[in-house]
């Protein structure tokens, strides 16, 4: 694959190795790509260097600390008749949120395929699952507080730990939220066919779901730092 | 493969052609006048600024005898003067002003890849330079914890503006982020995506690919100013303590303890190099296309300038720690960040070089940009020279926190960047006016800004070797301190005050010159990108009437031998008139 191809302003592009080189910097579009997609990609981009730093963050504060940091399976169990649980309740939410990246990657098949009423009812499917999410946060926030757990203080350990952990789910919590409310606005328009007006492709479905794949991606960061350690 | 059609959007625009005054200049979705809007904006602000650094230094030159420069408000100038001078006029005017105007026009599209949410970014930007100006309403005024808002200090009693103003300065910094994240994202993909036929990247004018670059530092480096925003934010309004330890602040303890001032350190500086590099990379890039242009030759080593871009772009986030020399760090540490600061100045240099190399033997009209973009490489090189000094750890320590420092990043990101701004502004506001401005009055502008600036910097190296340290109200009656030092302190200003007034001259030309200017015309300096070729001037909304440009060469076809004339647009197709020119760019 190495013939040059003369293209319309009269120039020879290279093949083989420089021809690749040769387009990323090629007129028009370094990437094959629509421009939503590629604005969504640098948005992700820079969104990871905001979680990133946030992670970093707490790393450093957390291993910077002087006190002992809570015990993760003790803070983070449920009890069922008696008997304590150690991270249930996350698992579960993990599970629910991996389901969702499931029927978004599905509904991103569907709109391609032009079955609208099918990309529809996945997209809420996937909503459904992240309000399931925020939901079961919210219980866990709600718990947590309940025994005493505050940003500035907590009875189990370093304040640290709540400052943390507050502000980072509740970080990524917001994307989820966000996450939902942006698949309802964009599931609706598939819905009644406005894609089919405009722009007559199902790409956006495809950027909402970049969009929502990333959130997950984050969470298995959150929950390994958060969690695990 | 490479060559996918876009749709023209052509009748789509005659579609939203906006019709009444508020369409058009108000809720504007036009990527010229959201450009327009931020410049005023910036330069607005910018004014504030200078107008704040003239009040320093009356209580700098003459001590306390003006009722009105306490301590407390001297640190509230002092903060307000640096944050706005380094992010809401540079970096807004550079990527907001020159980004939107020049983006679309260079690569030959009708806007940005996103109108709607280009017009929303600059609404928030606004909203976040009310936000920060409101703080010198509030009761106990702006903040005073110097721009680079170091923890513990700055949301303690004591450092005046911990009531609100410090509360305002963050939430005004996450506006302002989330507006630069809204238009950066526009920035970089209508560069990557919506160029016109035949304009490859390598045939970008070196503007594009300075303000590309820099709005891509933005898009990373911002996010960690973001985030210690929030958290500092937080331990000031509910008391949490990521930056905050154990503190007796007034013989009283505070209820914080754990936290770690020095983490904040490395996230403001994470964010703080690399935004040296978002106000110093568009300024190379325009910097080189004005020296091309008004010196009538090719720029010399475009490709390399393309790479030493990238390169500075790379390595400005490995460099941060040199800020914090005298912080306390593990001295291989410092040896590191010593070794990044110093190969840094290599891809520098290198640009410093081309441009030297490009005024070579060319055609020099020593026109009104010309002579601000010569002064900038005066300006530049010389700030760039004692950033090698302070990069050394041994030489830095003794000279951290003197006038030394306030003399070096003034003359690399204060003074140089501005003399880009004029150069640039003076350069394009025939195309966006329609008219040029007056010639006299900007030859004088520059003279005696370049010639006041240097009045003011030179003498302040001097000082901060005499060991003068910077963020001090007053000297007092330091021992140290000979006579001389407070005779310079006046000289500088008497000087500072005089470059302030110099500016109105600039406001006054590019005001009167809106009507009383001479017509234009579409290229007045001859110039070979492609917003010079449009089919009106100032370009209409949609920039190109009916049919987008085709590009056929690269942006620097000067004095090229055996043609006509001394410059070829970048839209000119090859014919067998035309002596074909070999960019490098297309080999068979
Ligand atoms: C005529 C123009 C200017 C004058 C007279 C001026 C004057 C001053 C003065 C007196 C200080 C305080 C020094 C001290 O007490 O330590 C200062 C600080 C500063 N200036 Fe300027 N300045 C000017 C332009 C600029 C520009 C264009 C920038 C843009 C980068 C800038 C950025 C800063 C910064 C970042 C600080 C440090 C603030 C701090 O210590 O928190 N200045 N300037
Ligand atoms: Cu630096």
């Amino acid at each position: 694959m190495s013939e040059a191809v003369l293209t319309d302003t009269g120039d020879v592009l290279p093949g083989g190795a420089r021809g690749i080189v040769a387009d990323f910097s090629a007129d028009k579009q370094a990437f094959q790509v629509p421009w939503g997609k590629a604005m969504m990609w640098f948005f992700l981009l820079s969104d990871t260097f905001i979680f990133g730093t946030f992670l970093t963050a707490y790393m450093t504060v957390r291993m910077s600390v002087r006190d002992a940091w809570p015990v993760p399976s003790e803070v983070f169990a449920l009890s069922f008749g008696g008997e304590p649980i150690p991270l249930i309740l996350i698992a579960i939410m993990t599970f629910v949120l991996i389901s969702s990246s499931g029927t978004m990657a599905m509904a991103v098949n569907m709109g391609y395929r032009g079955e609208r009423n099918k990309a529809f009812w996945l997209m809420m499917a996937t909503a459904a699952f992240g309000a399931m999410f925020v939901g079961m946060q919210a219980f866990e926030w709600t718990k947590l507080i309940e025994e005493g757990v505050r940003p500035w203080s907590n009875p189990m350990g370093v304040a640290q730990f709540g400052a943390t952990f507050f502000m980072i789910t509740g970080f990524h919590g917001l994307h989820v939220s966000v996450g939902v409310i942006y698949l309802i606005v964009v599931g609706r328009r598939v819905k009644s066919g406005f894609y089919d007006r405009t722009r007559g492709n199902y790409e956006m479905v495809e950027i909402t779901g970049l969009y929502w794949h990333f959130v997950d991606l984050v969470w298995v960061f959150i929950f390994a730092f958060f969690y695990l350690w | 493969m490479a060559y996918v059609a876009i749709a023209d959007r052509d009748h789509e625009l005659e579609h939203h052609d906006p019709t009444t005054f508020i369409t058009k200049y108000i809720w504007s979705q036009d990527h010229k006048v959201i450009a327009i809007q931020y410049s005023i904006t910036a330069l607005f602000v910018g004014f504030v600024a200078l107008v704040l650094s003239g009040m320093m230094r009356l209580q700098l030159g003459f001590p306390d005898s003006f009722s009105f420069i306490t301590p407390v408000s001297y640190y509230q100038f002092i903060t307000m003067h640096g944050m706005i001078m380094v992010i809401f006029l540079l970096t807004a005017l550079f990527l907001g002003g020159f980004g939107n105007y020049l983006i679309p026009l260079m690569i030959g599209s009708r806007d940005m890849v996103f109108p709607y949410m280009n017009m929303v970014s600059f609404w928030v930007y606004l909203v976040s330079v009310i936000v920060l100006l409101s703080s010198f309403f509030v009761p106990g005024g702006p903040t005073g914890a110097g721009w680079t808002l170091y923890p513990p200090q700055a949301i303690l009693p004591g450092t005046p503006g911990t009531d609100w103003g410090i509360i305002l300065m963050l939430v005004s910094l996450a506006l302002f982020i989330v507006a630069f994240t809204m238009g950066g994202l526009n920035y970089v993909t209508t560069i990557l995506q919506a160029r016109t036929r035949g304009m490859t990247m390598m045939r970008l004018p070196l503007s594009l690919w300075g303000i590309f670059m820099a709005t891509i530092l933005g898009l990373l480096a911002f996010p960690a100013l973001f985030v210690s925003a929030v958290m500092m934010t937080l331990d000031k309004a509910i008391g949490t303590s990521f930056f905050m330890p154990a503190v007796i602040s007034m013989g009283e303890q505070l209820d914080h303890a754990g936290g770690s001032p020095i983490l904040f350190q490395h996230l403001f500086w994470f964010f703080g190099h690399p935004e040296v590099y978002i106000v110093a990379l568009p300024g190379f890039g325009l910097v080189s296309d004005l020296l091309s242009t008004h010196a009538r030759k090719s720029i010399f080593g475009y490709r390399m300038m393309v790479w030493a871009i990238l390169a500075i772009g790379g390595l400005s986030f490995v460099v941060w720690a040199h800020h914090m020399y005298v912080s306390g760090m593990n001295p291989y540490f410092g040896f590191f960040f010593a070794t990044t600061t110093l190969i840094i100045a290599v891809p520098t240099a290198i640009k410093v070089y081309n441009w030297v190399l490009t005024l070579w033997q060319g055609d020099i009209h020593l026109t009104v940009p010309m002579l601000f973009a010569i002064g900038f490489i005066f300006t530049f090189t010389h700030g760039g020279l004692t950033g090698i000094f302070l990069g050394n750890v041994v030489v830095d320590l003794p000279l951290s926190d003197t006038y030394f420092v306030v003399a070096h990043f003034h003359m690399v990101m204060g003074v140089s960047p501005i003399m880009v701004v004029f150069g640039a502004i003076y350069h394009w506001y025939p195309k966006i006016t329609g008219r040029m401005f007056n010639e006299t009055l900007g030859k004088w502008h520059f003279w005696l800004t370049f010639f006041g600036t240097y009045a003011i910097y030179l003498p302040m190296h001097y000082l901060g070797f005499l060991g003068v340290p910077r963020r001090y109200f007053s000297m007092g009656d330091t021992e140290f301190m000979p006579e001389s030092a407070f005779v310079l302190n006046q000289s500088i200003t008497i000087s500072a005050l005089f470059v302030g007034v110099v500016q109105l001259l600039f406001l006054y030309n590019i005001i009167v010159s809106l009507k009383k200017g001479k017509e234009a015309g579409p290229n007045p300096w001859k110039a070979t990108t492609l917003e010079w070729q449009t089919p009106d001037t100032p370009p209409k909304h949609g920039n190109w009437g009916h049919e987008l440009p085709v590009v056929y060469r690269w942006a620097y076809d000067y004095s090229v031998p055996g043609y006509h004339d001394d410059f070829i647009p970048q839209n000119v197709p090859p014919n067998p008139d035309i002596p074909a020119h070999d960019d490098g760019t297309h080999h068979s």
